[in-house]
């Protein structure tokens, strides 16, 4: 585990000091180039606001006006027919919509049912193995102004349904029942 | 399809809300979330300017351009409509790098650059690209090598082992990048034999 942390640590500097030593090797005005890509992202961030805040507001409300709630409870005797733990299905619809949710409710399924046990290692491995599909579309097309998403919402979200199906196999082969 | 599930969300919730008399919690959560979205916003500036900058020094320098080479036999073919010189290769190969190593915050640049680019190679149309959607795919699925934020939450928890998960992590969300390659393809060639592409 130490060295885990050692490595996530230095990751980032030692990649920077990387970056600009090789700059300066080949002669690179660092600076100028810094500055000059730097400006970039002060367009790019005020470009996704309008994108996030329709986002961010929709699914807000669908969680606060208790839809998400009923729409999880709906669904759960189809998900405890195939033996899908129903204690995990909250998350497993959560993640792909919204991180900070997904990541309030995986310490939340950690702190009740303990870490070492069978739900807490699976939020944990659904948690880590996928990421939030309606932010990462939201912010990358925004960023760019793609307004036309074609296929990429049914691709990402499909993708995500494999994933949390593949966390649950992978958990039970390694930890058991 | 984004714009039905955006209404569909937002509509659905102001129904449910009506009959089920949260209409406070949906008051308070579209002035809420609409400031959260900014202050995100704001947020993220800080991290583009940043490595927009330092990616900026690495394109120029063509530390890019080597590190797309090096990859690119693998690359090339989930990406058959990029030229693999184009810049847009050097910012693909990055984000899928940055991401595996859990550099979330310089993954996103990144990925928002390389997004420009193929903006550019499919001649500046608002529609997503082949390519965009293969790339978005593969980002959803999220290749991480360690779950930096899942292990610090188990340690939290006084797990016997936080890191235990690291390697079933690793498998699933390989199967789902894989997963999420093969889907991609096959929506492909639908709108291909639809005429659509």
């Amino acid at each position: 585990m130490q060295y885990l942390n050692v490595i996530s640590l230095w990751m980032i500097p030692v990649l920077i000091g990387f970056i600009l030593l090789y700059a300066t090797y080949k002669k690179v005005p660092a600076y100028e180039s810094f500055v000059e890509g730097g400006k970039e992202g002060i367009g790019m961030a005020f470009s996704i606001i309008p994108f996030l805040v329709g986002m961010l507001v929709a699914i807000s409300i669908f969680r606060a006006s208790g839809a998400l709630d009923a729409f999880v409870n709906w669904v759960k005797p189809v998900f405890d027919m195939i033996g899908v733990p129903s204690e995990i299905l909250p998350l497993a619809i959560i993640r792909p919509i919204s991180g900070n949710a997904a990541l309030g409710m995986t310490s939340d399924l950690i702190s009740v049912y303990g870490p070492d046990s069978f739900i807490g290692r699976l939020a944990a491995t659904i948690q880590g193995s996928t990421d939030t599909t309606f932010y990462v579309l939201t912010v990358y097309f925004g960023a760019v102004g793609i307004k036309r998403m074609g296929d990429a919402l049914k691709v990402g979200l499909l993708a995500d349904l494999v994933g949390i199906t593949a966390a649950i196999i992978v958990v039970v082969y390694f930890f058991g029942y | 399809m984004v714009n039905y599930i955006w209404v569909g969300m937002t509509l659905i919730g102001i129904v449910y809300a009506m009959f089920n008399g949260t209409m406070e919690q949906v008051n308070e959560a579209v002035f809420k979330s609409a400031k959260e979205a900014v202050t995100l916003c704001i947020g993220l500036m800080s991290i583009l300017v940043f490595w927009l900058g330092i990616m900026k020094v690495a394109e120029d320098s063509k530390l890019l351009e080597k590190v797309s080479l090096i990859t690119k036999p693998v690359v090339k073919r989930l990406f058959p409509e990029v030229p693999s010189s184009h810049p847009a290769m050097g910012y693909i190969v990055s984000n899928i790098m940055a991401n595996m190593f859990g550099l979330g915050n310089a993954a996103t640049p990144l990925g928002i650059k390389a997004m420009e680019q193929l903006k550019k190679l499919n001649g500046n149309k608002t529609s997503a690209s082949r390519s965009m959607i293969t790339f978005l795919a593969i980002n959803t699925s999220s290749i991480t090598l360690i779950p930096t934020t899942v292990i610090a939450i188990r340690m939290n928890y006084h797990a016997s082992s936080p890191t235990d998960i690291v390697f079933p992590t690793l498998i699933a969300t390989f199967i789902s990048a894989i997963g999420g390659i093969l889907i991609d393809r096959y929506f492909y060639y639908r709108r291909k034999r639809k005429g659509r592409e």
